[in-house]
Parts: C-alpha cells; sequence; structure tokens
C-alpha cells in the first residue's frame, strides 16, 4: 500500500511539474480590483513620453481592473510625437515629460500636469560644497570639472556616479542637465537608485544623482542654484532639476472611458499610483 | 490486497515506469541546455544578420571600446578585456590560496583545525552572490578607495578580490576531495623513501592529484567569468575605457547584460544577447581546453 502512495505522490509531482510551466502569469491581477465595478466601456488609447510610461500604464492597469469592459492602450513614442498625435487626433491623450514648447500650443489643446518627476544632486556628507548649478553639474558630468577645487572644495579628484544606460532617471537626468550621450567615460556606473546612494555614501569624493526618495542622513542633497531638493520646491517649480509630467488633449475627441481614466489619474487614488511608480503626486 | 498475484506483471510495470521517469530527468538537464544555447545564439547572432537591416556590425561589435546605446556604439572589447583580467587575477590569487588550504585540510592539520577551516570553507560556499559584492562594496571598495589614486575604490583589484574569496570554496572542495583520493600507499612510498611531508606533498600528492585540482580550477573559472550580482556592486561599469591597471574600473561581460537587460529593447536589447554569446563561447573554449589539458596529463 505505502508503494503505491509513494506512486501516485510521484505521478503528482510529475504532472505538477509538467503542468505547472503553462498557468504562470495570467491571472494574477485578478482579484485585486478595488471600487465597484461599472459598465463603462470604450477604447482610451494614449501615446507619448516614455517617461511617463510607467505612471500611465500602471494606471490603465488599475482603471481596467475597475472597468472590465474598457480596452486601454498606451504607445510610448516619446514627448514631441505625444504632444502631436494629441492634436493631429492619434491618440486621445498625449503625455510629454517637458513643458509644451510654445510653437506645439495648437488651439484648444488642453494642458495638464499629473504629476512631477525630481531628481537630487547628492553628495558624500562630508563635502563642504553646498550649491552646484547646472551649468556646473553638466560640465562635471561631461568630464570637463575633474577636481572639487574648481567648485569651491578640497583639491580632491571628483568620481562621478551615474546610472546605467535606459534607466528613466537617467534619461530624464541628462535631459533636464542637457548633456545627453555626453557622460564622461570615467563614470562609474550604479544599477539602480539605492546602489548610486550607497556608492556616494561610501566615497567622500563622489557625486550622483538619485530619486526623491532616496534622500537620507548617508548623503548630501545639494542645492541647486541656491533652491533646496524638495517636493514643494519641485511643485512650485523653482527647483530646477525637475521637470512636470504633462498630458495633452482635445477635449472633443474624448470619450467617456477617457474622461473617466482622466479623472481617476488625477484623483487620490490615481495619485498614489503616480507615488509608487516614481512620481511626485501634483496633490 | 492481493499483492502476490500479480507480483510480475507488477513489478515489470514499476520498472518500466521508473526508468521512463529516469529518462525523462535526464533529459531535463539536456533539453536545457540546447534550449538555452539555442535560445541566447538565436537572439545574440540576429544583430550581425545581413539581411538584418537594423544590426550591426560584428567586427565593430567585437573591436569597439565604448558602450553608448543611446548614440549607437556598442563596443564589447574593453568588456572582453575586463572579464578576463577579472577571471586572470582571481585565478592567480585564489588556487594557490584554495589548493595550499585543501593540502592543509586533508594532509596537514591537525583534526582540531581540520574540523573547524571545512565548515568555514562549507559555509563560504553557501554565502549568497549579492552578499559578497555588498561585502566588497562595504569593505573591500571602502578600504581600496583611501589608497585609489583614482580616489576610489570601485576597480578591477576590487573586483579580483572579491572574485578570489568567491572561488575558494570550489577550488577548496575540489582539491580536497581529488588529494583525500590519492591511495595512501602513495604517501606510505614516498614517506618510506625518505621524503619528508612537504617532498611528499609537492612531488607525489598533488602531482597524483592533478586532474581533481584541474577540474576545481575549471569551476572556479566558470564561477568567476560567470558571477555579476557582487561583481557589478564593486566593478564600477564604466561605459568606456580598456582598463590598464589595477585601479581602473571594469565592466565585465555579465554585468553589462544585467544592467541593461531590464530596459533595453530592439537591437539594444538583441546586442545584449550578443554579449551572452561571447561569454558563452568564452565559457566553452575554457571547458574544452582545461578538459583537453587534463586527460593528457593524465594519458
Amino acid at each position: 500500500m505505502k508503494k503505491y502512495t509513494i506512486f501516485i505522490l510521484i505521478m503528482l509531482m510529475a504532472f505538477t511539474l509538467a503542468t505547472g510551466c503553462q498557468g504562470g502569469s495570467e491571472d494574477d491581477s485578478e482579484g485585486q480590483v478595488s471600487g465597484d465595478v461599472t459598465n463603462l466601456t470604450g477604447e482610451i488609447v494614449g501615446g507619448g513620453s516614455t517617461s511617463t510610461k510607467n505612471i500611465m500604464e500602471a494606471t490603465g492597469e488599475e482603471f481596467t481592473a475597475i472597468n472590465p469592459d474598457v480596452i486601454f492602450e498606451y504607445n510610448s513614442t516619446g514627448s514631441s510625437d505625444g504632444v502631436k498625435g494629441a492634436d493631429e487626433g492619434t491618440y486621445a491623450i498625449g503625455t510629454a515629460s517637458r513643458q509644451i514648447k510654445e510653437e506645439e500650443k495648437a488651439s484648444n489643446l488642453t494642458e495638464k500636469v499629473f504629476a512631477f518627476d525630481g531628481i537630487a544632486v547628492i553628495v558624500h556628507p562630508d563635502n563642504d560644497i553646498q550649491d552646484i548649478t547646472i551649468e556646473q553639474i553638466a560640465k562635471v558630468y561631461k568630464g570637463e570639472i575633474v577636481n572639487w577645487s574648481e567648485l569651491g572644495g578640497e583639491d580632491a579628484p571628483i568620481v562621478v556616479v551615474s546610472r546605467e544606460d535606459g534607466s528613466g532617471t537617467r534619461g530624464a537626468f541628462e535631459e533636464i542637465i542637457d548633456f545627453e550621450e555626453a557622460l564622461t567615460a570615467d563614470a562609474t556606473i550604479g544599477e539602480g537608485n539605492g546602489n548610486v546612494q550607497s556608492t556616494v555614501a561610501g566615497n567622500a569624493n563622489s557625486i550622483g544623482y538619485v530619486s526623491f526618495t532616496y534622500i537620507d542622513s548617508t548623503v548630501k542633497a545639494l542645492t541647486v542654484e541656491g533652491i533646496e531638493a524638495t517636493t514643494e520646491n519641485v511643485l512650485n517649480e523653482s527647483y530646477k532639476v525637475s521637470r512636470p509630467f504633462v498630458m495633452v488633449y482635445h477635449e472633443e475627441n474624448l470619450n467617456d472611458a477617457t474622461k473617466a481614466y482622466i479623472e481617476f489619474l488625477m484623483s487620490s487614488e490615481g495619485q498614489k499610483i503616480v507615488e509608487s511608480e516614481g512620481g511626485i503626486p501634483v496633490k | 490486497m492481493n499483492l502476490t498475484k500479480n507480483n510480475r506483471t507488477d513489478k515489470n510495470r514499476k520498472e518500466t515506469f521508473f526508468k521512463y521517469l529516469f529518462l525523462f530527468c535526464a533529459f531535463v538537464a539536456v533539453i536545457s541546455v540546447f534550449a538555452i544555447t539555442f535560445f541566447v545564439f538565436a537572439r545574440g547572432l540576429k544583430p550581425f544578420m545581413p539581411w538584418n537591416d537594423s544590426g550591426y556590425s560584428l567586427i565593430d561589435f567585437l573591436s569597439g571600446v565604448e558602450w553608448r546605446p543611446g548614440s549607437d556604439k556598442f563596443g564589447i572589447l574593453y568588456m572582453i578585456i575586463g572579464s578576463l583580467l577579472a577571471t586572470i587575477g582571481a585565478i592567480t590569487i585564489g588556487v594557490p590560496i584554495g589548493l595550499f588550504t585543501a593540502v592543509f585540510i586533508a594532509e596537514l592539520a591537525p583534526k582540531k583545525i581540520a574540523n573547524i577551516v571545512r565548515p568555514a570553507v562549507e559555509l563560504l560556499a553557501g554565502i549568497p552572490s549579492i552578499l559578497y559584492g555588498v561585502f566588497g562594496l562595504g569593505m573591500i571598495v571602502k578600504i581600496l578607495t583611501k589608497y585609489s589614486p583614482n580616489a576610489q575604490g570601485q576597480s578591477l583589484l576590487a573586483t579580483i578580490l572579491v572574485l578570489t574569496i568567491m572561488i575558494l570554496p570550489t577550488v577548496i572542495t575540489m582539491s580536497e576531495t581529488a588529494i583525500r583520493a590519492v591511495p595512501s600507499c602513495y604517501r606510505d612510498g614516498s614517506l618510506a623513501l625518505g621524503a619528508s611531508k612537504i617532498q611528499t606533498v609537492f612531488k607525489v600528492i598533488i602531482p597524483a592529484a592533478k586532474s581533481g585540482i584541474f577540474a576545481g580550477v575549471v569551476l572556479g573559472i566558470g564561477r568567476a567569468i560567470g558571477e555579476t550580482m557582487a561583481v557589478m556592486l564593486v566593478s564600477g561599469n564604466p561605459i568606456a575605457g580598456i582598463p590598464t591597471s589595477l585601479w581602473d574600473r571594469v565592466r565585465p561581460l555579465t554585468t553589462n547584460i544585467a544592467l541593461e537587460m531590464g530596459y533595453a529593447s530592439g537591437t539594444h536589447q538583441d546586442l545584449l544577447f550578443s554579449t551572452g554569446v561571447v561569454l558563452f563561447i568564452f565559457i566553452m573554449i575554457i571547458n574544452l581546453a582545461l578538459n583537453k589539458l587534463v586527460h593528457n596529463k593524465i594519458k
């Protein structure tokens, strides 16, 4: 009898092994539907900035979980394309991870800032430097300034710490500081915000940049052109190393589902997702 | 239940079942190797195919010393050199230490001390690699920062030191097993001829255990060249530059893949697979070469 039990057990194990790989990731989002299920239908077509992709997709996923009949689509094709697409009607909602340029402002194109992105420039707490300008940051990261004495500090080499290629924070930082693809070959690359933070915390001569949530006592966030790196200063747009996440749309192009989605994104629930995706909520 | 009645057919059925079960298990490994090889090569060679419009030149890929995906510069020569230097360094320091530790445990140490050293080595083998990296960043890098002319500890040297510690358990365990497998009549014969203990170790035991020790070295090289997480934290991962000194930062092939795979798309992603192909080829060459060496030595 015992032998048969073992036999059956082995069969069961083999069976689970064989079928285990098929089930997988299909239905892990189910069961987390919050709120009431509505009968809203329609298609939401969004597109634009690659930096807003995570926020858009996370909010879109949550929104379609509440409204199962709504189809959400987001194409990350770049900020300029997002604005153009919204104007021409390719996208119901276009997004940009920067201010909308003067020449892009078409008639009755509605702009709405739904999140901010802020990056802190950090150094070791023992570093005497308190403030840095955007131009100085650019020169440091391009390898044109290589010694702290050039910034008014001690005579010591600057250890530049950056992020891996493709990182949203690196993309944003290079875009805001304006040194895209010109990072010095001497830069040390840290994987993730936490890694940059601990690298800077461990080296008195280093400089790095991280999302605001990674500022703590082990590193010192520099003021940029005299403005402290705080969410308030990002929201009042005085802190320079930040950018708005803007969505643009023609009011008349919106269907009910899209209108409801925009409302959801601006609601406290939507803004909570913004925050969990690393953005700074606007409310 | 009547077990004796159908005993024979029942037994046969069980035999057949287990035979196929074992066969199935054996195939899991074989299929995995082929699946991984096929997948990595299929993706990794795609950019170099002449019919691929958005491809990349194989020569530029293998001879470039700059990795800037945003500007379409994908050169991995400096990574290949970095990986090789780190591995060679780790083997140079790690193999003698490991071998001598193995000799010590197996031949020389009093039982009490051996009983302390051996569990320590086994524990070292079980530590997850990320913890080696955290240790490397927190201790080795910190100490090296004080002495480095580049004002930072992330360097080829830090990578080598972390890898050295990581390959120790492999080298020690394999060598110890090999040394213990040497028949005791070799030892007795050598000692009876008047050789000292140390002479016996170097002239008789190590040569006799050579193939096992080589196997340990092969596995050590495999571990060193394939290690990713620990190395990523201490190597610095620069975007360009061939390392010319121990203080220079390196970007091993493995960390290049791990750093960027999460974000990459299109040609960039394919070229990360290509980096994997290069890594794969290296592992195969090393394995084949050392296997051959071991076989020749035995003959």
